[in-house]
């Protein structure tokens, strides 16, 4: 079953896909460069950004101190507006309880607006398992599906397609025989999807923010696919992560008002949608039986510890909106659903070092993530704290660097050893040396050229010239 | 309806906090700061008018102004613009008051299939509103800082409306103009507070559906309607 972690292919390899790529890359720069002025822009429209941020980070910390009242009410809240609530502290409970929702209705037909929830617990999966057949309605979300391909970005997530592709996939999947405009593309995907909204015998979403005081589960979309699946099935499932929830309406105003111009920079989106329980009496749209999933799947275990901001996260992507490692690596380097500074934050907490301990170190501690996130999340902090951790108490570094800090060791703690080596170090590395960096070194070197020049040795080494210094001379 | 699992899960939530579990009293602080009431402060209402129009180039939507005389005229030309033969609208108390009624029986009399929602027809609704040229509704709030409008979904209301034709037609009372979804969201949590109900679905909808999923490329039109037109009324 899939999971947060994304294929076995190592990390090095994922990076070198990526960074060969080239219309990848170029999509990812000139995506990055639209989103972060949109957010820009915004940011100035208003004049005062620093103040909301201030209040974004006030109402997250008080309310995941108090997560506990809030998802207690919350829950109340749904279960007398009609709905179910069921607590999954693991994403096997979470699939099981969904699937058997649905091997209840016997439903055949799944349709889904998009949700990053789903795609860490493998949900799709796990109703195909049951025999459903789970459609993506997000258009983005539904080319990847027809290309069996996964999201390499949490808002955009096909940005690394191009639409000659898209025309190819479609061409191949779908029968289309059109062109290439991406207007054309999106009325044939507006056809084809309307036809699976209106037989699709469950709809499941994700949630953006819930309102504690209400029960109120809201999605922010701009195509109108959630609208579509929480007011055609009769049956609906929402599932939420547990760090979704927002005391009252006055707070998801601000959250929703932050991640609008963080993500996309506009005012708002086309679709703001807050749907509570199920639908009235005398009511013709909106689901008769309604399941909101809250999902811990690890999140509980970041509370109370030096990471718990993370869970502030509102999952805008400004942060991989201005990464520039993002921008060299792409999306599916990260190997994770959570791509970009904050997947390498939270990757590593919700599913341990063991398998992404090369996450924290897929950064270049510039700080531009932390400063534009909306809720103030300290990112390339935490990111420092990841590598302290697995240097210090994991002992989970790359293999190369634990070489290279074993010899480092042991060669600068013999005084001889070492005056003799830096002295011979210009000459030594000679041959691997190009226009005074070294590119393609030799030995515990090459663990660091293979991502990165070296500089090459002074001519003179430190010791010598701070010698020559004592006694007055020339210094270089 | 039932709670599953909620002890043992909110139990394990709270020994990660290292303290005993809150069940009630947590009240919300006072907020240090407020930026959100700084927004378009001390406008008109005139003066937010003029903001929404503005903002509409922005959300490619059309902006009509008339008053109660002048909306019948001005619906007629905006269905006709649209080429729409099949009309689905509200059935609105302010319907009457806005001499709707008298419109769409006129529409009808002149070759028009118009359907008012209706709660007695189930499903039937829906149906006629996924081959419904054009969906006809009142905003209940409308926010001039994003171009919004506000539709509390019920039974005279349904979510379909707003959704499924191609082209949408919303009817702004300027009364409804407030600056921004800050004035909107406190009347919802008041009105909670007071027991007052919330509706089952609200929708916040800013213009036509878009996306820019194909190339960054913004496609006008996907899921939802393709074309959109505000007509704000003097009331």
């Amino acid at each position: 079953m899939l999971s947060i972690k994304l294929g076995d292919i190592s990390y090095e390899d994922r990076v070198q896909k990526g960074v060969e790529n080239d219309f990848m890359r170029q999509a990812v720069a000139s995506a990055q460069g639209r989103f972060r002025s949109g957010r820009q822009n915004q940011a100035d429209k208003w004049g005062n950004w620093e103040d909301w941020r201030t209040l974004g980070d006030e109402i997250r910390t008080h309310t995941l101190e108090n997560i506990d009242y809030y998802l207690q009410l919350l829950s109340d809240n749904v279960s007398k507006r009609g709905g179910n609530v069921f607590f999954a502290q693991t994403a096997e409970e979470a699939n099981h309880y969904i699937q058997n929702v649905v091997k209840e209705k016997n439903a055949k037909k799944i349709v889904k607006s998009k949700s990053m929830v789903t795609e860490e617990i493998g949900m799709n999966e796990a109703l195909e398992e049951v025999g459903a057949d789970v459609v993506e309605s997000d258009l983005g979300e539904w080319i990847l599906q027809l290309d069996e391909d996964p999201p390499s970005h949490i808002v955009a997530p096909a940005v690394h397609k191009n639409k000659e592709q898209v025309k190819e996939t479609f061409a191949e999947k779908k029968g289309y025989h059109q062109s290439s405009k991406p207007e054309e593309l999106a009325g044939f995907a507006r056809e084809q999807l309307r036809q699976e909204f209106l037989s699709a015998d469950v709809g499941v979403t994700g949630c953006n923010f819930a309102v504690a005081e209400s029960g109120a589960v809201t999605f922010v979309t701009n195509e109108g696919n959630a609208r579509m699946v929480t007011a055609i099935p009769d049956t609906q499932i929402s599932v939420m992560g547990m760090e979704r929830v927002v005391p009252t309406y006055e707070e998801l105003d601000i959250l929703v008002s932050l991640l609008t111009r963080a993500a996309v920079g506009q005012d708002l989106t086309s679709y703001v949608t807050s749907i509570t329980g199920t639908c009235h009496e005398g009511e013709s749209d909106g689901p008769e039986e309604y399941h909101l999933v809250i999902v811990d799947n690890g999140r509980s275990s970041i509370l109370g510890t030096e990471f718990q901001s993370a869970l502030h996260c509102i999952r805008c992507a400004a942060c991989i909106n201005v990464c520039p490692v993002y921008r060299h690596v792409g999306g599916h380097a990260y190997g994770s659903v959570y791509p970009g500074p904050i997947g390498a934050v939270l990757t590593p907490l919700l599913d341990g070092y063991e398998d992404h301990k090369e996450l924290p170190y897929a950064s270049s501690l510039c700080g531009a993530c932390t400063e534009v996130c909306p809720v103030k999340i300290p990112l390339h902090e935490q990111l420092i704290r990841h590598r302290e951790i697995i240097v210090e108490q994991e002992k989970k570094s790359p293999k190369s660097e634990q070489l290279a800090m074993k010899g480092f060791a042991k060669w600068g703690s013999n005084p001889a050893a070492y005056k003799m080596s830096t002295a011979m170090a210009r000459s030594a590395t000679k041959p691997w040396m190009k226009d005074e960096t070294i590119t393609n070194g030799p030995g515990p070197l090459k663990g660091w050229t293979v991502n990165r020049d070296f500089p090459a040795p002074a001519k003179q080494t430190f010791r010598s010239w701070f010698k020559e210094r004592q006694k007055g001379g020339e210094s270089q | 309806m039932t709670i599953m699992n909620r002890e043992a899960f909110l139990e394990h939530v709270t020994a990660n906090l290292h303290r005993p579990r809150r069940t009630n009293g947590v009240e919300r602080p006072q907020w240090s700061i407020r930026p959100q009431d700084e927004v378009l402060k001390g406008l008109s209402k005139d003066e937010l008018v003029d903001v929404l129009e503005e903002h509409c180039k922005v959300i490619h939507t059309n902006f009509k102004r008339t008053d109660r005389d002048g909306l019948a005229a001005i619906l007629k030309e905006t269905i006709e613009g649209y080429k729409a033969k099949a009309i689905v609208a509200s059935s609105d108390s302010r319907n009457e008051d806005y001499g709707l009624h008298d419109f769409y029986q006129k529409l009808k009399d002149d070759g028009n299939e118009v359907h008012l929602w209706d709660e007695t027809n189930g499903k039937e609704n829906q149906a006629f509103a996924e081959r419904a040229d054009v969906g006809i509704t009142f905003s209940d709030i409308t926010l001039a800082e994003s171009g919004t409008v506000t539709l509390f979904n019920n039974k005279y209301n349904g979510r379909s409306i707003s959704l499924m034709p191609r082209t949408y037609i919303a009817i702004i009372p300027k009364s409804t103009i407030v600056p921004r979804m800050t004035q909107a969201t406190k009347q919802i949590h008041e009105a909670n507070q007071a027991g007052d109900g919330v509706a089952s679905c609200i929708s916040f909808v800013t213009g036509p559906s878009n996306s820019a999923d194909i190339e960054m490329n913004l496609i006008v039109g996907v899921h939802g309607p393709v074309d959109v037109t505000y007509i704000m009324v003097e009331d």
